[in-house]
């Protein structure tokens, strides 16, 4: 029960129910239009779904304009492996900077590093495609790419010598493709995982932390035995967070992931994001033709996955906070 | 009163104000022409748009969205001519009720980045050129590249092909010649203005690939020949279909332009992919303007003529600059005849038709 103020003068009544209208049409706004734009995006893209087969479509990897013949397959192991990679590599160090930041930075560091940080959010993900593009990239395959050919040789490539697919850090170390892109994405979503990390570390209760000190326990027993167990759903929202973003990077991708629209076959291989594909063929894709549909359907599949992943992270972040 | 009085005179100055403002507006909005399309034309587009302003003519307000756009833009008469790289299919032009002429030539050279090779004194061939962006031939020092290039010492470095990420014209013309001397090229990827390579990675625009092409040992790629000579490229030369291997340059594109089929080809799409001669360069290509033949404005059509007039006349020095070719003098007068199907009415627009 809400009390409502002045509810028998009827003309301030009727102002404030009017705000609440407008208050409800704003809101309803935001809501239609993502209903709207998911069904576009279905609508526009079904004719792709419909010659394909959804699971044809998601499970093909061929990409030919020339024959009209289009799978999704390889754009979207793109755009989730070098999520992947880059979550690997943003995730220890993002927490590590959450927990330096919380724990064991002197206090008159923390704001100007913590500022810091949140400034690489600030940077326009144009320049980290340029960035990546002209410097990283010579940089990975000069330097990177062949030590990591020469100290990784001894795996082995999967499935087996007969039927490779995957060669882990052999083949041509051309600078851009999968680990590149993912390095990038690595440090783009890093401000936005180190700052919910942070957040995140700041709710444990200073109660417990001291606890564990009283106890004689260590930092590091302090942080696995007390803090990590008291926010584990919110950290895991933070990830998930910096997921979402890294699933829909377009402009840095495209630069220095090598858009070849084929399935990667190693960490140097050079492939194609969802976003990447999408940017890349769009202008050119004649209205009504196939091709312009199957850019739709990889519209839908990219709303639909970053829709679920935003989804359980706020789910996980408020579990987290519940707990 | 007093109020009343005053206010609606107040009114009717600002109203007379504002619609003051508004036609003015609307008349220098209609002496801006538009167009949408290629951005392989683009540089010289823009060039002629700032010399024929300059010279007191009508603004050009050209938007390279690329070629595909470019049709669509035309096809829902968004804008005033559309600009396409590939000529456009007569039974497509025919429908849309569309006229397409060329505007200016253009040729595609080979870039390559090989570590201690002189790239402007290589030879390479068509047929080889097509292997490695099948991923057939993947290193620099094969047998083949060093039997066309005797004396050459050739490293062990792998073949690194760098393409264009985003469909892009430049791509149309390159597969449509490696299609035409590469028959496994042909069935295996085929031309279009964005295929799906075997090998390699993809940059984004001539620049991407030219930058691409730099950063990669043994990396070669394909750019308007305008980029390869601004960013001091290496270009190797290619064979052409008389068996001659010659080094890309405006006279070689001329050559090829001259011999073009442009009298019996329809809708002028004449092809200079390929062409016997022994100086002629084997890629080159002219970009096309698309005009509506019932056009809406004819006014505005009529402007686009003028000033495309006004190119083919007076825009020789923007063409050289920019390394594109111009077309021959013949071929200026057989678009200006293709202008005389716009109609208004019954009666063409362009003056020029009797």
């Amino acid at each position: 029960m809400t009390a409502v103020p002045f509810e028998n003068s009827r003309k301030l009544h009727l102002g404030e129910s009017l705000f609440k209208i407008l208050l409800y049409v704003a809101a309803c706004v935001v809501l239609v239009t993502l209903a709207a734009i998911l069904i576009i995006l279905f609508v526009s893209g079904k004719d792709a779904f419909a010659r394909f087969g959804i699971v044809g479509f998601l499970t093909t990897d061929q990409w030919d304009p020339v024959r009209d013949l289009y799978g999704a397959a390889a754009p979207i192991v793109g755009t989730l492996a070098s999520a992947a990679i880059a979550l690997a590599i943003a995730w220890p160090l993002g927490f590590g900077i959450a927990y330096f930041l919380t724990e064991i930075c002197p206090r008159r560091l923390r704001a100007p590093l913590g500022i810091a940080i949140e400034l690489l959010a600030a940077i326009p993900s144009i320049v980290y495609g340029m960035w990546g593009f002209f410097i990283l990239a010579p940089f990975m395959s000069t330097s990177i790419e062949p030590w990591l050919t020469e100290n990784f040789s001894w795996l082995p490539v999967l499935p087996n010598d007969m039927n490779p697919l995957w060669f882990w850090f052999q083949g041509a170390p051309v600078g851009v493709g999968l680990l590149t892109a993912g390095v990038v994405l690595a440090i783009m979503i890093l401000p936005f995982i180190a700052a919910t990390s942070r957040d995140v570390l700041l709710t444990t209760p200073q109660l417990l932390k001291d606890g564990g000190y009283a106890m004689g326990a260590t930092r590091w027993e302090v942080l696995t035995g007390v803090v990590i167990p008291a926010v584990r759903g919110s950290l895991f929202g933070a990830v998930f967070l910096g997921l979402g973003r890294a699933l829909g990077e377009t402009m840095a991708v495209t630069f220095v992931i090598g858009n070849a629209n084929r399935l990667p076959d190693g960490f140097f291989a050079p492939t194609a994001s969802i976003a990447s594909i999408v940017a890349n063929t769009f202008p050119e894709a004649d209205a009504g033709s196939m091709k312009l549909a199957a850019l739709f359907a990889l519209g839908f599949i990219l709303f639909v996955v970053s829709f679920f992943v935003l989804a359980l992270a706020r789910l996980l972040l408020r579990q987290g906070r519940m707990a | 009163m007093k109020m009343s009085k005053i206010m609606p005179r107040r009114m009717a100055i600002g109203a007379l104000a504002a619609i003051a403002a508004l036609a003015s507006a609307g008349a220098a909005f209609a002496d801006e022409i538009t167009g949408a399309g290629a951005t392989f034309p683009q540089p010289v587009y823009t060039r002629w748009a700032e010399q024929y302003a300059g010279q007191g003519g009508d603004t050009l307000n050209y938007q390279g969205i690329g070629s595909g756009a470019g049709v669509t833009q035309i096809i829902n008469r968004t804008v005033d001519f559309g600009a396409s790289d590939a000529p456009v299919a007569p039974e497509r032009l025919a429908s849309q009720n569309l006229v397409q002429f060329p505007a200016v030539i253009g040729a595609v050279v080979v870039a390559v980045n090989i570590p201690g090779v002189d790239g402007n004194a290589l030879k390479l061939t068509g047929p080889l050129v097509g292997d490695m962006y099948l991923g057939r031939l993947r290193m620099w020092n094969d047998a083949r590249i060093r039997a066309l290039n005797p004396g050459v010492n050739l490293p062990a470095v792998a073949i690194a092909p760098v393409y264009r990420a985003d469909s892009s014209g430049t791509t149309n013309i390159f597969t449509t010649y490696l299609s035409a001397v590469n028959l496994p090229f042909n069935t295996t990827i085929g031309a279009g203005s964005s295929v799906s390579f075997r090998a390699g990675i993809g940059a984004p625009g001539n620049a991407g690939v030219a930058g691409a092409v730099r950063n990669t040992r043994g990396g070669i790629g394909y750019v308007e020949y305008a980029y390869a000579t601004e960013n001091n490229m290496q270009t190797p030369m290619l064979q052409n279909r008389s068996g001659q291997f010659v080094r890309p340059s405006v006279q070689a594109f001329a050559a090829s332009a001259a011999q073009a089929p442009w009298a019996t080809a329809p809708n002028m799409a004449a092809s200079m992919i390929n062409t016997a001669g022994a100086a002629n360069w084997p890629i080159v290509s002219a970009t096309y303007i698309l005009l509506p033949k019932n056009p809406a404005d004819a006014e505005r059509s009529r402007k686009v003529m003028q000033f495309f007039d006004w190119a083919f006349r007076s825009g020789q020095g923007a063409v050289d600059a920019l390394h594109y070719i111009p077309l021959p003098a013949a071929v200026q007068n057989q678009a200006r005849q293709r202008w005389c199907q716009v109609r208004s009415g019954n009666a063409p627009v362009w003056n020029g038709c009797h």
